[in-house]
């Protein structure tokens, strides 16, 4: 019973979801032109520099990704104050769904929309990328799945937090755009002074980008041990703090 | 009859607010009851309470000889609930709804034939976010009566609609006590009070202060009733002074108005504007309402 109404209000929220253009564009859209449009005007000229190379070789990839972990983050935080400002979490809580039920819908239906994006990344990558796309897909999905998991676990926590909806949008990306900046993807942590570099060892987008740069760049798993557990620890910690600080309504 | 619902002792306090304060009431089986009171009266809070959506801070609530704050599991499958101003997803469709909302229950009625019933059959493929105030909350009808419940909860049910959707809202909750359910509701409109509710509670700061039926509630706190006509007739008021019962009589132009009480006023009256030959072009009652109860009552209007 429970199940069946597990995949019916996924298969809903995908459905809803679909409805909206602009989340659509946003989700799907946004991570593909960047890493296109990106690759494609700096590609001719990656021999020029070796910074660009490791750009268009890893850095776009992971930047690109990490856009759709944080769009799947991001519009979480926004539907669930939605939802939450609107009465329908407290709806939805007065039917036999168990409120754990609800919320793992939105995230399961969040991780295969970013599957599918990657998906379609790789797709599109391997036609109009400027050089070939090497990584083993199962394998950077498996990271980027985790990865996300952990940065969606401190969104809970953000959607927990965040007084009203209007505030949700701003909120998510005042703390996510930081942390992609200090994560070590466009600058060298230790480049950073230490305070900062303390403060990006604690973050999960820090571990997200270092798990998924070593991915891609064919690491083997043995070598992502410190990055695996570091995100887990943070999805544990983030998950126990929200549903201390959770509110339906 | 059987009680249906009953809570004895209410309390439910939020941070240094007292929402329900001592309430206690019975609702029987197959009954339409009301808790009526202004906002903020506590009514919505006793409703969560009932429902199992809050745990109560005091006092014991029985619903269908259950603990809804324990058993709700179990309650869930035999209550249907609407929510005070509650929405569906914007781009959800109503048949969807209706689709899953019947996925979580073991057993319902016909999804499609509800919605035919509720006159939202033309709506089946609408979004919920292009629907009519009075479109939603049928639809919240649907939702609530899907799993056939033995008892349902209606909070605030009509609040922002046109008379005439509110029109239609009362007959459908009519429908559903006639079909042998018990319906709880909640609601600031003494008008819908008055049309649909067998009995009420009238709830001010988180009190019961009166349970009855609308009529014997107006018949003990507002006995008194009256009759206006107009009239060409210039005669003396004190013709009517002989009239059993008369408290006052009024003349404002052309038109009289005589305040009385007893079961046989107007009768009285109408003998004694015959008796007279009065000529009179217009004439009618004026009875007292709830709203003249809940004034009596409480010193001011429901709407202060």
């Amino acid at each position: 019973m429970i199940l069946r109404g597990f995949w019916k209000l996924t298969w809903i929220e995908l459905k809803v979801f679909i409805r909206e253009p602009l989340g659509l564009l946003a989700t799907i859209g946004v991570p593909l032109i960047i890493f296109l449009l990106l690759g494609r005007s700096i590609g001719p000229r990656m021999d020029q520099a070796q910074r660009l190379t490791t750009f268009v070789q890893v850095t776009l990839p992971v930047f690109a990704s990490m856009m759709m972990a944080f769009s799947a983050a991001t519009s979480l935080i926004s539907i669930i104050s939605i939802y939450r400002e609107g009465g329908i979490l407290k709806r939805l809580k007065a039917t036999p769904l168990s409120p754990q039920t609800i919320l793992t819908a939105h995230v399961f239906l969040k991780l295969s929309l970013t599957a599918f994006t990657l998906g379609l990344l790789f797709l599109a990558g391997k036609r109009f990328y400027p050089i070939e796309l090497e990584t083993n897909l199962l394998s950077f999905t498996l990271a980027l799945l985790l990865a996300t998991t952990s940065i969606l676990s401190l969104g809970f926590v953000i959607a927990s937090a965040v007084p009203t909806a209007r505030f949700a949008q701003p909120v998510a990306g005042a703390i996510l755009y930081p942390l992609l900046a200090i994560s070590g993807l466009f600058v060298p942590l230790d480049a950073f002074a230490p305070i900062w570099q303390n403060v990006a060892m604690l973050s999960p987008v820090t571990h997200a980008v270092s798990l998924l740069q070593g991915i891609w760049s064919g690491e083997p798993w043995s070598q992502q041990l410190l990055e695996v557990g570091a995100l887990l620890a943070n999805f544990t910690l983030c998950t126990a703090v929200s549903a201390k600080i959770f509110r339906w309504e | 009859m059987p009680s249906v619902v009953s809570v004895q002792g209410l309390r439910k306090v939020y941070g240094s607010t007292v929402a329900v304060d001592d309430v206690s009431f019975e609702v029987l089986e197959g009954e339409i009851f009301g808790l009526i009171g202004p906002n903020g009266a506590g009514k919505t809070t006793t409703m969560e309470c009932t429902e199992g959506l809050r745990q109560p801070d005091r006092g014991t609530i029985r619903v269908l000889s259950k603990d809804p704050a324990k058993d709700a599991d179990e309650l869930q499958n035999r209550i249907g609930v609407q929510l005070q101003q509650a929405h569906l997803q914007k781009r959800i469709k109503v048949w969807e709804a209706v689709d899953l909302w019947a996925s979580l229950y073991p057993q319902t009625v016909d999804g499609d034939a509800l919605l035919e019933r509720l006159g939202l059959d033309t709506k089946r493929d609408a979004w919920f976010m292009t629907l009519s105030g009075g479109q939603k909350q049928r639809l919240f009808i649907a939702l609530a009566l899907i799993h056939d419940p033995e008892l349902v909860f209606l909070d605030e049910l009509t609040t922002g609609l046109d008379p005439q959707a509110r029109r239609t809202i009362w007959s459908l909750i009519t429908d559903i006590r006639d079909q042998g359910k018990t319906v709880l509701l909640t609601t600031h409109l003494m008008e819908e009070a008055e049309r649909l509710c067998d009995r009420v509670a009238i709830i001010e700061h988180g009190r019961v202060i009166e349970i009855d039926t609308p009529a014997a509630l107006v018949r003990r706190h507002c006995p008194q009733r009256s009759v206006a006509f107009s009239t060409d007739w210039d005669g003396s008021t004190d013709t009517f002074q002989t009239i059993q019962g008369l408290d006052s009589v009024q003349r404002a132009d052309r038109t009289y108005t005589l305040a009385g009480q007893g079961d046989d006023f107007v009768t009285e009256v109408i003998q004694c504007i015959s008796q007279q030959s009065i000529r009179v072009t217009d004439f009618r009652t004026i009875l007292p309402t709830l709203e003249d109860v809940f004034l009596e009552l409480t010193g001011h209007g429901i709407r202060d």
